[in-house]
């Protein structure tokens, strides 16, 4: 084989795996992407039932239900408008009414918000960021966030 | 007075390393020795000031010196010694004289042991390496000083995250930066190689040996970290995708296809420009990681306390090495003197492929991790990009080259017999598939490609064997002939054989536990049996507990198997009083089938509480597989071939290099 042969092997060799990886990240994007968004944006947005993704604000204080079995039901709120939410699981440690919390799930046909998994990310405020900086936009948000701290999560896989 | 010290060291320190980075440089120039020769002793001050500082550091930790403000935010004098001294680097000031310490050991290293490299060689790596540690002290000093001091000095701190006051994690950063911080070595080499205009093998026999070491810590360090996600943060998982795990797994992925290259440069003079290229992208990604950390982009458990100003610095540190190094390797890699040839089917043409795979899984992930960054920075959505992303685009990558893997030793240098080597691998194949069916056969429920991720772990295992088999001719020679070739085989054969062994013991785990996992979400009475994977728990109630410096409340689970009482698990969750913060303590029964795993949750109405319960089956052969794999790069560093530095030039190599050599 000569020189020329051989070259043109591998860049053959390098485009079929990368057109490959290509192809699989692009494909990957579309599927499997979730979007953040604060309750007003879910309402503003009408987002279709089964579509997954992140709600994000603080756990509106005296909305924690706890029932008979481990399914708990609170609700979300960004001070302008309230998503109720239900998950089944271990709720993380950091988890506390009035203060900010991430929950991954997807919005049900009965306008509750199923969650399967939950996070709850805390600084010196018990705030997560992304919260906050919603929370800013809309022009309701007191004090100073900073971000960083530790994540705990509960998970239903 | 201590810190004082510590602070005019680090100041000194960047004094030296700018010294270490000029007058080498100038001296290689003016082709003047003298000022070459300065590179050595500045290399090794600079580490006995680093250490100095690092030193100061902790004793003001240890001592509880809350006049350092450092030692304020972090620390209290409730905490056990051990997290203490963990806790000089738990945060980001003191981790970044970690690094530079690192940094420092390294660059003393090659001064005091690189006995066998040219000097103009020496001088200018030594150069490269003072002026990322130039660089990096210049941002200690002026925006991440760990010395400054509170007046008046409180009386106590503010104590350290609980959820870091643990053995693994305190151990965790020190390895994973020597990792980080070890490519270091290999980006100063490149550069070195590029600013002579000049590399040949012999060059890559220096790199290996600090790439190696790298690798292994990097390795070490990645394991560490995920296994305390595991145990600790109480959902049971190894592996979350997350922004800054990807950042270590990144220059993990690139740093393994630089090993491998830097072995083909080595035996063959071949790939020179992969090299250096990907000695320059490692640590590119260690960079990245470094930035990803500390600038506030990410939020994550990893993420330190962000301050922007630190993160556009760290970006323009960033800008000027990686930018810097990229440019001169455009301008000065055309130099570089083809090496040898080969033919596609070879081991050099299989490494190769390793390479491309491993690259391209490192960009995919690569994308993955900044891609929710970027659309952020330019349209303000937030997304997040999790593990469904990275299984579709990683696995997919990955898995060519974990059926590659074992054909590569057996392949023959410069011309390959593929058919020769295919039958040599038949009986790893055989029993690769053996298993996958008969896994197939009895695990009904679960993804159905997970049998054959068993049988491709099984496949890298028997494949590392039957290198070993094939380099001691089992089964042509007699067997005491075999046995002597096995005693006298390089030590480098027997790393690879491990390192690869010891992959396929990771995949085997990994498959496993991500395909076969049991998982029980339950309300549990004081009384109340649960059934999960053939054990039995009988939950006993919750009894309050104090520790050194946490209120806990333990549960208490009675576990049999087949009838026997065999342990008592005591998941807890702790309160800890200072930090006003908890953790939650799994309770785990580890045996190599698996690990059953009991999380103790909230106490509902009615007195019961919110159990839940996992079984991870061979999850232990994950970590198990990584420490192999460490091993296998121990067993290959203790190759003495590898420290021998300048090769002998006055012998012609004799006869053909055997095929597998």
């Amino acid at each position: 084989m000569t020189r020329k042969q051989r070259r043109g092997v591998l860049i053959g060799t390098c485009l079929v795996v990368l057109g490959a990886a290509i192809g699989l990240v692009l494909f990957a994007m579309r599927d499997s992407i979730v979007f953040f968004y604060s309750p007003s944006e879910v309402a503003a947005m009408q987002i279709a039932p089964g579509q997954r993704f992140r709600l994000g604000g603080l756990v509106e204080t005296g909305s924690v239900v706890r029932g008979e079995g481990t399914t708990v039901r609170f609700a979300v709120t960004d001070q302008a408008k309230t998503l109720h939410v239900t998950y089944t699981g271990v709720l993380p440690d950091l988890f506390r009414e009035g203060q900010g919390v991430v929950a991954e799930g997807t919005l049900e046909p009965d306008g509750v918000f199923h969650a399967d998994n939950v996070l709850a990310k805390h600084d010196e405020n018990y705030m997560p960021p992304e919260v906050a900086k919603k929370l800013k936009a809309q022009g309701v948000w007191r004090g100073d966030a900073e971000a960083g701290g530790p994540m705990s999560q509960g998970k239903v896989n | 007075m201590i810190a004082e010290t510590g602070h005019y060291a680090l100041i000194l320190a960047l004094g030296v390393a700018i010294v270490q980075t000029m007058l080498p440089l100038l001296g290689a120039r003016l082709r003047d020795p003298q000022l070459a020769a300065v590179a050595a002793p500045a290399a090794q001050m600079q580490f006995i000031l680093i250490a100095i500082a690092f030193i100061a550091l902790t004793t003001a930790y240890v001592t509880s010196d809350f006049s350092i403000e450092n030692v304020w935010r972090n620390s209290h004098s409730a905490k056990p010694l051990l997290y203490k001294i963990s806790g000089v680097w738990g945060n980001h000031e003191g981790s970044m004289v970690l690094w530079v310490l690192i940094l420092a050991l390294f660059g003393a290293s090659v001064a005091t042991y690189g006995t066998n490299l040219p000097r103009q060689l020496k001088a200018n790596v030594l150069a490269v390496q003072g002026s990322i540690a130039a660089a990096f002290l210049l941002f200690i000093v002026t925006t991440s000083n760990p010395f400054t001091r509170l007046s008046p000095a409180p009386f106590d701190g503010q104590g350290l995250n609980p959820v870091l006051q643990d053995p693994a994690l305190s151990f965790h950063p020190p390895f994973l930066y020597a990792g980080y911080v070890g490519f270091s070595m290999a980006f100063s080499f490149a550069v070195a190689a590029l600013i002579e205009g000049r590399i040949d093998a012999a060059w890559a026999r220096w790199v290996r040996p600090w790439t190696l070491a790298a690798w292994m810590c990097l390795t070490l360090g990645i394991a560490m970290g995920s296994w305390w996600a595991y145990y600790e943060l109480g959902w049971g998982g190894f592996w979350f995708w997350d922004p800054v795990e990807n950042a270590s797994f990144m220059p993990w992925l690139a740093g393994t296809a630089l090993l491998h290259s830097a072995l083909v440069m080595e035996k063959r003079d071949a790939l020179k420009v992969w090299t250096i290229l990907l000695a320059i992208i490692t640590f590119s990604l260690s960079l990245m990681g470094t930035f990803l950390v500390r600038s506030g982009v990410l939020t994550s458990v990893h993420a330190f306390a962000v301050d922007p100003a630190r993160g556009i610095f760290i970006l323009a540190i960033m800008g000027v090495f990686i930018g810097g190094a990229l440019t001169l390797f455009a301008w000065r890699a055309p130099l570089l003197a083809q090496g040898g040839l080969f033919a596609p089917i070879s081991r050099e043409g299989a490494l190769v492929l390793n390479n491309l795979l491993l690259t391209t899984a490192c960009a995919a992930v690569f994308v993955g991790t900044l891609y929710p960054l970027a659309l952020e920075a330019l349209t303000g959505d937030k997304i997040s990009v999790g593990a469904p992303f990275f299984n579709l685009t990683f696995a997919p990558l990955i898995v060519p080259l974990l059926i590659a893997v074992p054909f590569g030793p057996l392949l023959a240098w410069k011309r390959g017999d593929l058919v020769a080597a295919a039958q040599r691998l038949m009986a790893a194949a055989g029993l690769a598939l053996a298993v996958s069916v008969l896994l197939l056969a009895f695990h009904q429920r679960g993804p159905w490609l997970a049998p054959f991720g068993i049988g491709l772990g099984v496949w890298l295992v028997m494949g590392a064997l039957t290198e070993i088999a094939y380099r001691v001719k089992l089964v042509h020679a007699s067997p005491s002939e075999a046995w002597r070739r096995l005693r006298n085989l390089p030590r480098a054969a027997y790393g690879s054989a491990l390192a690869h062994a010891g992959l396929g013991l990771a995949v085997i785990g990994i498959v496993a536990t991500t395909a076969w996992r049991s998982e029980q979400i339950l309300a549990l009475k004081p009384g109340d049996v649960a059934d999960i994977a053939g054990y039995t728990l009988t939950f006993k109630g919750v009894a309050p507990h104090q520790g050194p410096n946490y209120q806990e409340r333990v549960a208490v689970f009675t576990v049999a198997r087949n009838g026997h009482a065999v342990t008592e698990l005591t998941p807890s969750k702790r309160e800890f009083t200072v930090e006003r913060s908890g953790t939650t303590e799994a309770g785990i029964l580890a045996s190599w089938r698996g690990d059953l795993y009991a999380v103790l949750g909230d106490q509902l109405k009615n007195g019961a509480y919110s159990i839940r319960l996992y079984f991870n089956p061979l999850v232990r052969l994950i970590w198990l597989g990584a420490l192999v794999m460490f091993l296998g790069g121990a067993v290959s560093l203790s190759d003495r071939r590898l420290r021998v530095g300048a090769p002998k030039r006055a012998q012609a190599k004799v006869a053909a290099v055997p095929a597998g050599e």
